[in-house]
């Protein structure tokens, strides 16, 4: 069914390529010309240049013979090939960037005056939060939906190189952001920094991502849509919905990055954090259970513990994620109702998340004996793990009388980076190493020790992470709401900054730990890649060669 | 009646009643008699077609199968 489309008609459409690709190549071109703004100019060229890189290339392929090849016996797995390098390597960007913005704040002077407007913490700190949400994550989730969704439903992706379209466009969507990050193209909403045009970008890869996978679950051969994907699904479908709301502005020019948001005043606050809570409740959260339902099973050799509890799991965690947000808007202009009605949500929330947790680790009852001998699962399980204690944190946060010390301290960030670093920075570690044998038919990864390495890198860089950022943050909490007999307030905020340094040279030293991790993990796959003795390729009609 | 007040309304009455009835009607539907059976099935999915999509007539044959 559908086996030929990829091949078929190609020549044709070459012509149409081309002439978009010109089309855009001059637009961009002109856009530059008339930019108003470095960050557009820079974006504008970036444009042009990609997209007359494009137009050579499809002009050189344009009248060639196009073999007609039937694909439709084996899955596409080139395409999760190029998603599982670029996680790795957004990944240790990522990570070296939160590593250096960690120092810059222990040592202000790494804020060096040569760069300062472009590489000052407040240029790269969402270079580093996006780096390793939407690079990072954003790749591994793309990633392993390609690879799930295919096993899962028994069939090749559909849509042919729309795909391939999916992974190259989102990689612009980052390096547009990134470089407008550094040139001062912003929109001052955490998570949703990037202007108005990489939105619009984004918008149009998302709805091709949607189809790929929708249209891959559409013709799958298996009866049932395996639970994963319905985690998928929910992430792809709720970022969608997320990005476009919270997006709403209107460019101030056709060429300039600035634009001005529809919303204001708390409204816009509501919808920002809507958005931002449901970013970790969609993107962090359902996206990688749908890889905990697929990886965690499949290096256990087991079954998911529950199937009925995954599905109550999945339906409870959509109900209510997405009433969570207002508990980022305590003690603020929103009124009350709202406040409390997040408030609750997000410790009603506590079940399914438990509930998840157990699923995900009940799964291994009877091979408990593996995490002695496999790495691989002992990654997998300590996120799992990581992803019980900040469900646990996060709720208790959100308490009004707790947030009212916690709000605004180091304790959040230490919590959303147990969160990051332990819940998806172990799980998708635990897919790569499961998926690069795999997809490179290799008989095994290259050394088992050195992911032993990795994991206990990690594991100490979390915790001297968020330990430190425990007490930072209730100390930082208290000396601010400090007073003395008379009522005054005791300590100054530079108090405050003086007391942290220990702690801030602690975490970043965790930052540095983590990031070593991560550094063994790309020399551990590549390693794998080049020496690991081949296995004859399985997913394929025709032998390998 | 201003279209705020009437959503406002709607939404902690009808449409919280009819989020949670369905809610309630997915935990009851996945507790049924005989689901224990109905979902070993699925959840051995990710052991099936680990290296290649399922050939044509093959997944049909396994549905078929099923059914009788």
């Amino acid at each position: 069914m559908g086996a030929v489309t990829e091949t078929k008609g190609r020549n044709m459409t070459n012509y149409f390529k081309l002439i978009v690709l010109g089309v855009i190549a001059l637009l961009a071109l002109i856009a530059a010309n008339y930019a108003r703004d470095l960050a557009y100019l820079v974006n504008a060229l970036t444009v042009a240049l990609v997209a007359a890189g494009l137009f050579i290339w499809t002009l050189r392929k344009t009248d060639e013979p196009v073999p007609a090849v039937d694909l439709s016996g084996q899955y596409m797995d080139g395409v999760v090939r190029a998603g599982v390098i670029a996680t790795a390597l957004w990944g240790v960007v990522g990570f070296l960037a939160g590593t250096f913005i960690a120092f810059q704040l222990a040592f202000p002077v790494l804020n060096f005056d040569w760069a300062q407007g472009y590489l000052n913490f407040g240029r790269l700190r969402p270079l580093h939060t996006s780096a390793v949400i939407f690079a990072f994550g954003g790749n591994a989730l793309i990633a392993t939906s390609f690879y799930v969704v295919q096993r899962t439903s028994a069939a090749r992706l559909w849509g042919g190189n729309l795909a391939w379209f999916v992974f190259w466009g989102y990689q612009l969507v980052i390096v547009l952001a990134a470089t407008g990050y550094l040139l001062g193209a912003t929109q001052s909403k955490e998570y949703a920094e990037p202007e108005w045009y990489v939105d619009w970008w984004l918008t149009i890869v998302w709805v091709a991502y949607l189809a790929v996978f929708l249209g891959t679950i559409v013709r799958r051969k298996e009866r049932h849509i395996y639970v994963a994907n319905w985690f998928y699904l929910s992430f792809i479908l709720t970022v969608a919905m997320l990005h476009i709301v919270n997006n709403l502005s209107i460019p101030v020019s056709v060429f300039g990055s600035k634009s001005v948001q529809v919303f204001s005043g708390v409204q816009d606050a509501m919808v920002q954090w809507w958005y931002g809570h449901n970013a970790v409740g969609f993107f962090l959260t359902a996206g990688f259970l749908g890889m905990m339902y697929y990886f965690v099973p499949k290096q256990a050799e087991r079954p998911i513990y529950s199937y009925k509890l995954s599905i109550v799991h999945f339906w409870a965690l959509i109900f209510i994620y997405i009433w969570a947000g207002p508990h980022h808007l305590h003690y603020t202009a929103l009124p009350d109702w709202a406040s409390t009605l997040g408030m609750v949500f997000s410790i009603v929330l506590w079940m399914p998340s438990w509930g998840g947790m157990i699923n995900g680790l009940m799964t291994l009852s009877g091979a408990w004996d593996k995490l002695r001998t496999d790495p691989i699962i002992r990654m997998m399980v300590i996120s799992v793990g990581f992803y019980g204690m900040s469900t646990f944190e996060g709720p208790m946060m959100s308490i009004r009388a707790v947030n009212s010390l916690s709000h605004y301290t180091d304790w959040t960030i230490g919590h959303v980076h147990s969160g990051a670093l332990g819940w998806n920075g172990m799980i998708t570690f635990g897919a790569l190493y499961f998926l690069v044998p795999r997809l490179w038919n290799r008989e095994r990864l290259y050394s088992l020790s050195l992911v032993s390495w990795h994991f206990w890198l990690a594991t100490i860089g979390i915790i001297l992470y968020a330990a430190s950022m425990w007490v930072t943050g209730i100390m930082e909490g208290l000396m601010w709401r400090e007073v003395d007999a008379n009522g005054f307030l005791v300590n100054a905020f530079a108090d405050t900054v003086a007391a942290k340094l220990p702690m801030y040279v602690v975490r970043g030293l965790g930052g540095v730990l983590y990031i070593a991790g991560a550094i063994i993990m790309c020399y551990n796959l590549f390693m794998t890649v080049k020496r690991s003795p081949a296995v004859e390729a399985t997913n394929s009609v025709v032998p390998a060669e | 009646m201003e279209t705020y007040t009437f959503l406002r309304a709607f939404a902690d009455s009808w449409m919280l009643l009819f989020l949670f009835v369905f809610f309630i009607g997915v935990v009851i539907w996945v507790l049924r008699p005989g689901s224990t059976e109905t979902y070993e099935e699925p959840s051995s999915i990710p052991f099936r077609h680990e290296d290649k999509p399922a050939q044509r007539g093959e997944a049909d044959a396994e549905a078929d199968a099923k059914e009788a």
